[in-house]
């Protein structure tokens, strides 16, 4: 039985609007409502919706980068929600993200030996010297020359940041790993590279991936679970070939079904959804898919459907299948 | 093979940047052939020169520092590079059009956007601005917006990013144009939205007829619209072919490896790595001699390190860059 890392229950984040004349707070964006989900010990779960949906958000809110609104954040059977920064200091060894811009996200300003060695003096780890040598050591693990470390971001391609930023994230050995979109930024030729290296890496260090993107294929390539998330829910959860294969939730139909796929040949029946994501701000009243949704009912625009586990480890929220 | 009238016609078009670091061969020999009603795909890498081709195709090179120092480009068998500024104006946004990858910076945020359309619409054409509003309305029909007589005096920070994209379909295609140049139209888009635009290309390219050259990184988009599709590499068209055998027969080893290295949406999960291209692709200042592949391609000899290949045609409509092509 695989032992759970990390487990958010209804987790929320809701983002105050504050009113023009006193900050009172007028309305909330509800990024992330009432989100559940865990992630097994050495496994990766896809997290996949489109823009404004809230999977960032859940991701930095489960690290607790942002404080959640509520719900609970539950690592290794201890609650974590209410610790205070200084308690989530030694925890904070163990999570560690990596985020999409190769360029935003990297200190122009710091030669990138020193980038990699930041969390090590952060969290004062070892002697000068076993810093310097862990650096040289994690730069060679993510194909980086050692010989580079007194250069500058900007003298690195995309590819090579992105490297940069797995070595930062993974030089003090943490066991869970947000990847926030980390290919998406990059050249299809690179993509498969950066691919390529997170999943050996995961197999020899043994790590723990919440892998955020909106590319489906990739999310099929590098995940063993999937959630998918809508204006700030999950819709379906499954695993990878249950849920690519046998989607339940109209909106997962409809996502998948709009991926192009690169063989001319195939000519696949696609589900065109009318209209944009509404406004987080104001979301749909009951199920906050309804009113894209080809199969709406009544009673969707009453009450919120409930999660339910369809198959073991396959759990939609719709009232389509709460019918039955 | 294909015996509808070629409309836009490359022949070894040459465009160059000629920056303070030095001189950037962004387009160095790219043909590339548009027939009448026929939906072409350019596709590569950043940096391969697929959007300096458009902007040339439209005669919108910055200059300085940019210059077409060689080739030409028929448009009916005309050579656009050969007319002046006037003749250029009555052509591009007229016969030719074209739609870029943000629809944000590419509408003013201070006109409506019936404003702009109309704009477009009595620039090209004489109508009276009554006329041109009815036209408007028309067109922002055409593409699928709602209520368009509301959303005529609406700005574009009113609309989504969807929307937006088909207000510019909509401008684009209030002339009528003979081709519609499409760069990288749905990449800024969410899928389920780059579905609905998609969509809407293909149903008014077939009401319309008009020719369309689709640009984009993503080679799943090309598959989906493209008859024809060209590959390009450090600017040069590697190889060019119709869909169907880019993607079954590919001949060029770098087309051949970006199709294998991208992951298979419809396949089960597995746990082999992707086999990727090593290396990265040449800085523009410091083009590898022979070859622009050669550094990063398996099958590379003495021959491609030294000398550079031509294109051929392998077999008919087939054309491939490559002294030692992939067997089919």
């Amino acid at each position: 039985m695989a032992t759970r890392l990390v487990e958010v229950q209804k987790l929320k984040k809701w983002f105050p609007i504050k009113g023009v004349v006193f900050s009172t707070t007028v309305a909330s964006v509800k990024a992330v409502d009432e989100v559940s989900f865990f992630i097994n010990q050495g496994e990766t779960l896809g997290l996949v919706g489109e823009s404004g949906s809230g999977k960032t958000t859940a991701g930095r809110t489960m690290l607790k980068l942002l404080q959640p609104t509520g719900g609970k954040i539950i690592y290794k059977g201890e609650d974590i929600t209410k610790l205070t920064p200084n308690q989530m200091r030694p925890l904070r060894r163990n999570m560690q993200i990596m985020f999409q811009d190769p360029y935003g996200s990297l200190n122009p300003r710091m030669p990138v030996g020193d980038i990699i060695q930041e969390p090590l003096d952060v969290h004062g780890i070892g002697t000068r010297k076993e810093r310097r040598q862990a650096v040289a050591t994690m730069m060679e693990t993510v194909g980086l020359r050692p010989e580079y470390e007194r250069r500058y971001p900007h003298e690195f391609s995309g590819g090579q940041r992105q490297r940069i930023g797995v070595a930062r994230a993974l030089v003090i050995n943490p066991e869970l790993l947000v990847l926030d979109e980390p290919i998406s930024a990059l050249d299809v030729s690179i993509q498969s590279q950066i691919i390529n290296l997170l999943q050996e890496l995961q197999q020899r260090l043994n790590l723990t991936y919440l892998f955020i993107a909106h590319d489906l294929a990739v999310v099929r390539h590098m995940s063993d679970r999937v959630a998918v998330m809508y204006l700030g829910k999950i819709v379906e959860t499954a695993e990878n070939d249950e849920l690519f294969d046998h989607p339940l939730h109209p909106y997962t139909q409809a996502l998948l079904s709009a991926v192009p796929v690169p063989d001319p040949e195939v000519k696949r029946e696609r589900i065109i959804l009318q209209g944009d994501i509404p406004s987080p701000v104001n979301p749909p009243s009951g199920c906050h898919f309804r009113t894209r949704c080809p199969y709406a009912m009544p009673i969707c625009k009453e009450q919120e459907p409930l999660a339910i586990e369809v198959a073991p480890g396959h759990t939609v929220a719709c009232h389509l299948l709460t019918k039955k | 093979m294909d015996n509808r009238e070629v409309l836009v016609d490359i022949k070894n078009l040459r465009t160059f940047f000629y920056t303070e670091d030095g001189v950037v061969p962004a387009v160095d020999g790219v043909d590339l052939t548009i027939h009448r009603g026929e939906v072409v795909g350019l596709v590569g890498e950043s940096g391969c020169g697929k959007s300096v081709t458009a902007l040339s195709i439209i005669r919108l090179i910055p200059n300085p520092p940019g210059k077409i120092i060689g080739g030409e480009i028929f448009f009916h068998g005309e050579d656009l590079l050969k007319k002046n500024e006037e003749e250029t104006r009555l052509i591009r946004g007229d016969k030719i059009s074209m739609i870029f990858q943000e629809p944000m910076t590419s509408l003013n945020p201070v006109y409506t956007i019936g404003d702009q359309i109309s704009e477009a619409i009595t620039l090209h054409q004489k109508i009276d601005g009554a006329e041109a509003k009815k036209r408007t309305i028309e067109m922002l029909h055409l593409v699928g917006i709602p209520e368009p007589e509301r959303r005529f005096s609406q700005y574009p920070h009113e609309m989504s990013g969807g929307m937006r994209q088909r207000v510019m379909i909509a401008m684009a295609l209030s002339s009528n144009p003979e081709l519609l140049i499409s760069d990288e139209a749905t990449t800024a888009l969410d899928v389920t939205i780059q579905a609905q635009i998609l969509d809407l290309m293909r149903g008014l390219q077939k009401k319309l007829g008009m020719a369309i050259l689709i640009i984009t990184h993503n080679l799943a988009v090309v598959a989906e619209m493209a008859e024809t599709i060209n590959i390009a590499y450090a600017g040069k068209i590697v190889e060019s072919a119709t869909a169907k055998e880019i993607f079954k027969a590919p001949r060029h080893p770098y087309t051949y490896g970006l199709l294998q290295s991208i992951p298979k949406f419809t396949e089960k999960r597995t746990n082999e790595p992707l086999p990727a291209i090593e290396g990265m692709v040449p800085s523009p200042y410091h083009m590898p001699k022979g070859c622009r592949f050669n550094p990063r391609c398996p099958f590379a000899t003495e021959k491609c390190r030294e000398e550079e290949p031509e294109i051929i045609e392998l077999t008919p409509g087939h054309l491939v860059r490559c002294f030692h092509p992939i067997e089919s």
